[in-house]
C-alpha cells in the first residue's frame, strides 16, 4: 500500500468515504445526538403555567437548573427504580454469565448436539421480549404451570420478591443461551495444539480448564458480559409487560422515565433518562478499567490489531487489550466498543 | 462413562430449557378456553378456538401484523441501504479517523431507548408524526443501524482486497468497484444482516408503545400485550398465547432455516 499511485488516490478515497458515511451520520444525528442534547435541555427545564399578555393561561418552559435532578435524590420511587435496575443487572448478568459459560463448555465437547443446541438457542432470541413476557406471565400466573410444578400457590406476578425472581428467570431464559453462543464462538477458535501441549505437560482436566480454556476465552466472555450489562441496565419490556407499570417491586429506571414521559412530566422524565444514560456510561467505563487489565494480560498478539487499525487516532492503551485479533472485523469491532467506554 | 452421558445429555437439556417455555405457549394456544388451566403436555381436545378469537375483527390483530411488517420491513431496508454504504467506507477505504468513526457509530447502539423517548415524542408531536409509521421507523434506526454497520464492516473486511484493486486496474472507480464487485460478493453478509435487523426490529416494543396510541397503527407486539378479555380486566391468556405463536412462528422458522448464518453474524460482532 505504499506505492505512490495508491497514496495519491487516498485523497479521493477520503472524499468518497465522507460521502458514503454522511447518511449514517445524518441518521445518527437525528436519532441519537439530537435526543441527547434535547433530553439534557429538557432535564434542566420545568413546564409551568403562566398568564400571557392577553391574560390567557399558557404553558411555558422555565429554566430550573438542576431542580429536576435534586428532586430525584429524595424521591422514593426513583431510589426504588435505581435499586431495582442495579439488582436486576447484577443478578441476571451474574447468573447468565455462569450459566452461559457452563453451557458453552458442555457444548464445546458435545460435538453431535451442536446443531440442536444452536437451533434451540435462537428460539428464545427470536421471540419478541414483549411476547415472552406474556408467556412468562402465563407460566407464573396463579393457576399457571410454575405453581403446578412446584405444588405451591405463589402469587408470582403480584409483586414483591416473587416478581423479581420471575423476571430474573424469564430474562435468564432469553439471554443465558445467547451468552453461551458467544462464548462457544470464542471456544471454537482455540487451537487444539494448545490443549495437546497442556496435556503433554501433565495438566489435568480441571487445570486445562483453569489455565488454558478460561484465559483464552476470557476476551469473548468479557465482551458478552459487558453487552449483557448494558442491556440489563436499560431493561424495559420484560417488567413492563410481565408485571406492569408502576409496580414498585420491579420498576426499572427505563420504566420510570417512560411513565413520567407518558404523563407529560418531561423534565423529570428527561432527568431520569439522563441519569440512566450516565449510569450505563460509567458502568461500562468502570468495567473496562477494572477488567481491562485482565484482558490485556491475556492478549499477546495484539500488535496485529493495532497495526490494522490504521485510522487517525493514535493506538492508545485500551484498543490493544481486547483484540486477540482473530479476524479484522472482530478486532475493529472491539476497538469500537472500547472507544465508547 | 459419566462424561459420555453428560456429553450426550447436555445439549438435550439446554435445548429443553430453551424450548420448553415456547412449547408451553404452543400447547396453551391449542387448548379450549375451558381447558386453559389443564396441565397435560398435549392439548386435549385439540382446539383452534383461541386462534379464531385472535382474528376477531375487534382485536385489530391482522392490521397490527401488517403494521409490524411495514415498520420492521422499512427499518430493515433503510438500515441496509445506509449501513452498507457506511460499512463499505469503513472496511475498504483509507481515510483518517476511521477507528474513531467506527467507535462512534457502534457506541450509539448503547443509548437507552428511554432517553430517546422524551425528545423524540416532543419532536414528533410538533411535526405531526405521532401515530405514523415513520415515528416508529426513524427511532428504530438508532439501534438497527449501528448493529448493521458493525456486522457489514466485519463482513466486508473478510473479502480480499485484490478484488477491488483488479477492478480498479481495469478502469473501475472505487464506487463502481463497490457496486459491481464487492456488493454481489457481499450478498450473503447483507442477507444475514437483513435477517438480524428484521428480527431485532420486529421485537421492538418501547418505541412502538410510546409513539402510537391509535389502535389501528399499533404493532403486533403492542396489540397483543394489550389484549383484554371479554370481561374487562381478566387476561385472555389463551388468546395471547395464540397471538404470540402467530407473531413468533414465522420468525422462528426463518431463524431455524438460516441458523448457521445468523450465528456467524451474531458472534462475529459479539453483539446481540
Amino acid at each position: 500500500m505504499s506505492t505512490p499511485t495508491i497514496a495519491r488516490s487516498r485523497d479521493g478515497q477520503g472524499r468518497l468515504a465522507a460521502v458514503l458515511l454522511s447518511p449514517t451520520f445524518a441518521v445518527l444525528g437525528v436519532v441519537i445526538a439530537f435526543p441527547i442534547v434535547a433530553a439534557v435541555w429538557d432535564s434542566l427545564h420545568r413546564t409551568t403555567e403562566e398568564l400571557d399578555a392577553d391574560g390567557l393561561v399558557v404553558e411555558a418552559e422555565r429554566f430550573s437548573g438542576l431542580a429536576n435532578y435534586t428532586s430525584l435524590i429524595g424521591n422514593d420511587r426513583f431510589q426504588t427504580a435505581l435499586w431495582n435496575t442495579t439488582f436486576f443487572t447484577v443478578t441476571t448478568v451474574a447468573i447468565e454469565t455462569l450459566l452461559g459459560l457452563a453451557m458453552a463448555l458442555l457444548m464445546h465437547r458435545a460435538f453431535r448436539g451442536r446443531a440442536i443446541f444452536r437451533a434451540g438457542v435462537l428460539v428464545p432470541w427470536a421471540i419478541p421480549t414483549a411476547i415472552s413476557a406474556l408467556l412468562w406471565r402465563w407460566i407464573f400466573s396463579a393457576d399457571g404451570v410454575a405453581n403446578a410444578v412446584l405444588g405451591r400457590e405463589i402469587l408470582w406476578t403480584a409483586g414483591g420478591l416473587e416478581a423479581k425472581l420471575a423476571i430474573i428467570l424469564a430474562d435468564t431464559w432469553k439471554t443465558a443461551p445467547f451468552v453461551a453462543l458467544l462464548v462457544l464462538a470464542g471456544l471454537q477458535v482455540i487451537p487444539d495444539e494448545v490443549y495437546e501441549a497442556a496435556r503433554v505437560d501433565g495438566a489435568g482436566a480441571w487445570q486445562r480448564l483453569r489455565s488454558v480454556t478460561l484465559p483464552l476465552v476470557m476476551p469473548s466472555l468479557l465482551v458478552a458480559v459487558m453487552f449483557r450489562m448494558m442491556d440489563a441496565l436499560r431493561m424495559f419490556d420484560l417488567p413492563q409487560v410481565m408485571i406492569g407499570t408502576r409496580k414498585p417491586s420491579v420498576e426499572t429506571l427505563s420504566q420510570l422515565a417512560w411513565d413520567e414521559a407518558m404523563n407529560l412530566r418531561y423534565g423529570p422524565a428527561a432527568a431520569t433518562a439522563t441519569v440512566l444514560f450516565l449510569y450505563i456510561a460509567v458502568a461500562a467505563f468502570v468495567f473496562v478499567r477494572i477488567l481491562g487489565a485482565d484482558m490485556l494480560s491475556e492478549a499477546k498478539d495484539d500488535g496485529k490489531a493495532v497495526a490494522r487499525g490504521r485510522g487517525g487516532s493514535s493506538p492508545h492503551k485500551q484498543p490493544d487489550m481486547l483484540s486477540e485479533a482473530k479476524d479484522d472485523g472482530k478486532a475493529v469491532a472491539r476497538g469500537g466498543k472500547e472507544g465508547k467506554a | 462413562m459419566i462424561r459420555r452421558w453428560a456429553d450426550r445429555l447436555s445439549p438435550v437439556l439446554v435445548a429443553l430449557f430453551c424450548l420448553a417455555p415456547f412449547y408451553w405457549m404452543v400447547v396453551s394456544s391449542l387448548r379450549r378456553t375451558n381447558d386453559i388451566l389443564d396441565m397435560s403436555l398435549l392439548p386435549s381436545p385439540f382446539s383452534l378456538e383461541n386462534y379464531r378469537a385472535v382474528f376477531q375483527p375487534g382485536n385489530g390483530f391482522v392490521r397490527a401484523l401488517g403494521n409490524s411488517v411495514v415498520v420492521a420491513g422499512t427499518t430493515t431496508v433503510l438500515t441496509l441501504i445506509v449501513g452498507t454504504t457506511a460499512a463499505y467506507a469503513l472496511a475498504r477505504l483509507r481515510f483518517r479517523f476511521k477507528r474513531t468513526v467506527l467507535a462512534l457509530v457502534v457506541s450509539t447502539s448503547m443509548f437507552p431507548g428511554s432517553l430517546l423517548i422524551v425528545p423524540l415524542l416532543r419532536l414528533f408531536t410538533d411535526i405531526g408524526w405521532i401515530n405514523s409509521y415513520q415515528a416508529m421507523v426513524v427511532p428504530n434506526l438508532s439501534f438497527a443501524l449501528p448493529l448493521a454497520v458493525w456486522n457489514l464492516t466485519a463482513f466486508f473486511r473478510r473479502l480480499p482486497f485484490e478484488l477491488e484493486q483488479a477492478a480498479m486496474v481495469d478502469g473501475c472507480t472505487a464506487g463502481q468497484a463497490f457496486r459491481k464487485v464487492i456488493l454481489p460478493l457481499a450478498a450473503p453478509g447483507v442477507f444475514t444482516t437483513a435477517i438480524i435487523t428484521f428480527v431485532v426490529a420486529w421485537n421492538e416494543y418501547l418505541i412502538a408503545v410510546s409513539m402510537v396510541n391509535d389502535q389501528s397503527m399499533k404493532t403486533a407486539n403492542v396489540i397483543v400485550s394489550q389484549f383484554t378479555g371479554q370481561h374487562g380486566y381478566d387476561q385472555p391468556f389463551g388468546t395471547q398465547m395464540a397471538a404470540g405463536v402467530i407473531v413468533t412462528v414465522p420468525l422462528v422458522l426463518v431463524v431455524l432455516a438460516f441458523q448457521r448464518r445468523i450465528v456467524a453474524g451474531l458472534t462475529s460482532g459479539g453483539l446481540k
